[in-house]
């Protein structure tokens, strides 16, 4: 099974536990390459701690993580971005006292020159990355706001400028943490037109609370609660499920 | 979105190019001023206050661009004079082999410490700079060549390259500017590198660099070693001229005078620490009349600052114009 080149990334076991309390509880994912892969699941579920451990932000208690038919289990964080596994933050993460040209243009850095170690150097060397960071900038609408600073951006700007940081370095795999939390329809509409592009050529895997973009976008969703998995399917399959629709869909789908 | 994205950069007002055009400025006057003080005040203060300068620049480094707060620096800055005056005393090298040797100590030091510190954060990493220098203070204190209480005087300042007598005030004043204005500048270099621009990122939201691949720990022990050096450069630089090493150099009150020098000139701005470095011994030495008294005086302009000036007077400054 591990073996399949179907599969980008691929969880056997995953668990995470705080405290003896398992936020993420044996949790087997598979994920298809070039596919759209929603996680979803009430507050609490575990979603974000499964984001934190399948880039290492958190070392897991117990489980294995394969990515592209690679052991990662015992991998460093900047490591699993090295090899295209790459995320962005539930709370938007930016580097705030940087321009939106610097917030794209350090991804560049280190997707064409590996580490820049070099502090004898002048930083004007960096410049030949300008073009590509302003493609990438005009690629998410942000065209006019080339030299704010990120904290001067409104929400869902910011979101946006996340996720040019995040393409820029070329992933393989994208995994997204609410993406549209917090934006405006028009914002919404913007960056689900986005996440569609991207993945044209890449695989996602992402945590997102609004349906409708969930169920416009996936190709597969799996249904967390209490760090487990309930379901999993296409959203046809998924939202018709019993279980699901009691424990997540609840009242409003009756 | 259908903009021609290159002419966004090109254009003349791009702020970088307009900061760096204000620092070219900056830079002008402090080289002009540092050239015609000699001859309106006191070299030997001049001297003294390049070399804390240029600490409070190294620190700066650390605190202001990578958002570490050490506050151990005295560690480096006075085992690398010990070592220098050591090596200019004990072994008769010439000044500059001592400095050289000073600044290496430091570097080593540096590793050491900073391959301990660096996996903390915050709070944590400051008491383990602390904690780190305090124990090798009780080294100095207790090993024979530091000459404990009395420390090491009467330093020779030395033939620099064997040939140039340091004795001579212009000369021994020339050798402390050109030093003091290469570590500034390397500073300056460092801060604008490649490397320095991860160092924004990581001061900026760590996990992000991380999350974009960038190993953060290698950075910071760099950063770290680097602010070692220079403090030790430093150091080192502040034993010829002044020709002594002494526990002042390497106790815990020196690592507060340099966070309380980098505060007052302005925290990540490259002159503050600079201005905050003359300012303070300017203060000292006015003062010294009064005494201990000179303290209480520090500890509220230190308050003043953090209340009011957050910025620093630099950053203050800086401020006024942008508006
Ligand atoms: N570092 C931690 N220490 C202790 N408990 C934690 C930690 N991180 C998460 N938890 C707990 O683990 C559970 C899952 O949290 P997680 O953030 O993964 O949920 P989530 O599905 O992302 O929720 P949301 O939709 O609100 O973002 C929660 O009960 C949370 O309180
Ligand atoms: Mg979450």
């Amino acid at each position: 099974m591990l073996m399949d080149a179907e599969l980008i990334l691929v969880t056997e076991g995953l668990t995470k536990e705080f405290a003896g309390f398992a936020a993420v509880g044996g949790v087997d994912l598979r994920v298809r390459r070039g596919t759209i892969h929603a996680l979803i699941g009430p507050n609490g579920a575990g979603k974000t701690t499964c984001f934190n451990l399948l880039t290492k932000f958190l070392q897991p208690t117990s489980g294995r993580i394969v990515f592209k038919g690679e052991d990662i289990t015992d991998k460093e964080p900047a490591d699993v971005a090295r090899l295209g596994l790459v995320r962005s933050f539930q709370i938007s993460a930016v580097f705030p006292h940087m321009t939106v040209l610097e917030n794209v243009r350090i991804a560049l850095q280190r997707l064409k020159r590996g580490s820049s170690l070099d502090f004898w150097r002048s930083k004007s060397v960096l410049d030949e990355y300008n073009e590509r960071s302003l493609e990438l900038i005009a690629d998410v609408g942000l065209s006019d706001y080339v030299h704010w600073n990120a904290v001067e951006l409104p929400y869902g700007r910011k979101r946006a400028l996340e996720i040019a940081t995040t393409l820029a370095l070329e992933p393989e795999m994208l995994l997204l943490d609410e993406p549209t939390a917090g934006m405006g329809h028009e914002d919404i509409a913007r960056i689900a037109d986005l996440i569609r592009r991207v993945a044209a050529n890449r695989t996602v895997l992402m945590v997102e609370h609004n349906l409708s973009v969930v169920a416009d976008l996936s190709d597969t969703i799996t249904v967390l609660t209490r760090g487990r998995v309930l379901a999993e399917g296409d959203y046809a399959t998924v939202s018709n499920n019993a279980d699901v629709r009691e424990a997540y869909m609840g009242t409003g789908h009756a | 979105m259908d903009t021609t994205p290159s002419l966004a950069v090109t254009g003349s007002r791009q702020p970088s190019a307009l900061r760096r055009n204000g620092d070219m400025i900056f830079f002008a006057i402090m080289i002009v001023g540092l050239i015609v003080a000699p001859f309106f005040t006191y070299p030997l203060f001049l001297m003294q206050a390049m070399c804390f300068a240029l600490f409070a620049c190294a620190f700066n480094l650390l605190i202001g661009y990578v958002g570490l707060l050490s506050f151990g620096h005295a560690l480096y800055f006075g085992w690398a004079s010990y070592v220098c005056a050591y090596a200019a005393k004990g072994w008769g090298l010439t000044p500059e082999l001592a400095i050289l040797l000073g600044t290496l100590t430091a570097a080593v030091l540096g590793l050491v410490a900073g391959s301990l510190a660096i996996r903390r954060q915050g709070i944590y990493f400051a008491m383990i700079t602390l904690a780190l220098a305090q124990m090798m203070y009780f080294v100095a204190l207790r090993a024979k060549f530091t000459g404990g209480e009395d420390g090491i005087q009467a330093v020779p300042r030395g033939y620099l390259f064997g040939l140039i007598d340091l004795r001579n005030t212009t000369a021994m004043y020339i050798v402390v500017l050109v030093i003091f204005l290469a570590g500034f500048f390397l500073i300056y270099r460092i801060i604008h590198s490649p490397f320095g621009e991860v160092l924004k990122a990581i001061r900026e939201n760590e996990p992000r660099a991380i999350s974009l691949g960038y190993r953060t720990e290698r950075y910071k022990l760099i950063a770290f070693v680097l602010s070692a050096s220079l403090a030790g450069l430093a150091g080192s630089t502040k034993a010829i001229t002044l020709q002594i090493a002494s526990l002042t150099d390497v106790n815990w009150p020196m690592s507060g005078e340099v966070v309380l020098m980098t505060l007052v000139g302005g925290l990540g701005t490259i002159f503050g620490p600079v201005v905050g470095a003359f300012v303070i011994l300017f203060m000292q030495f006015k003062l010294s009349v009064v005494g201990e008294w000179v303290l209480v005086i520090q500890g509220v302009i230190f308050v003043t600052c953090v209340l009011l000036f957050r910025r620093g007077i630099v950053g203050e400054i800086a401020a006024l114009f942008k508006r």
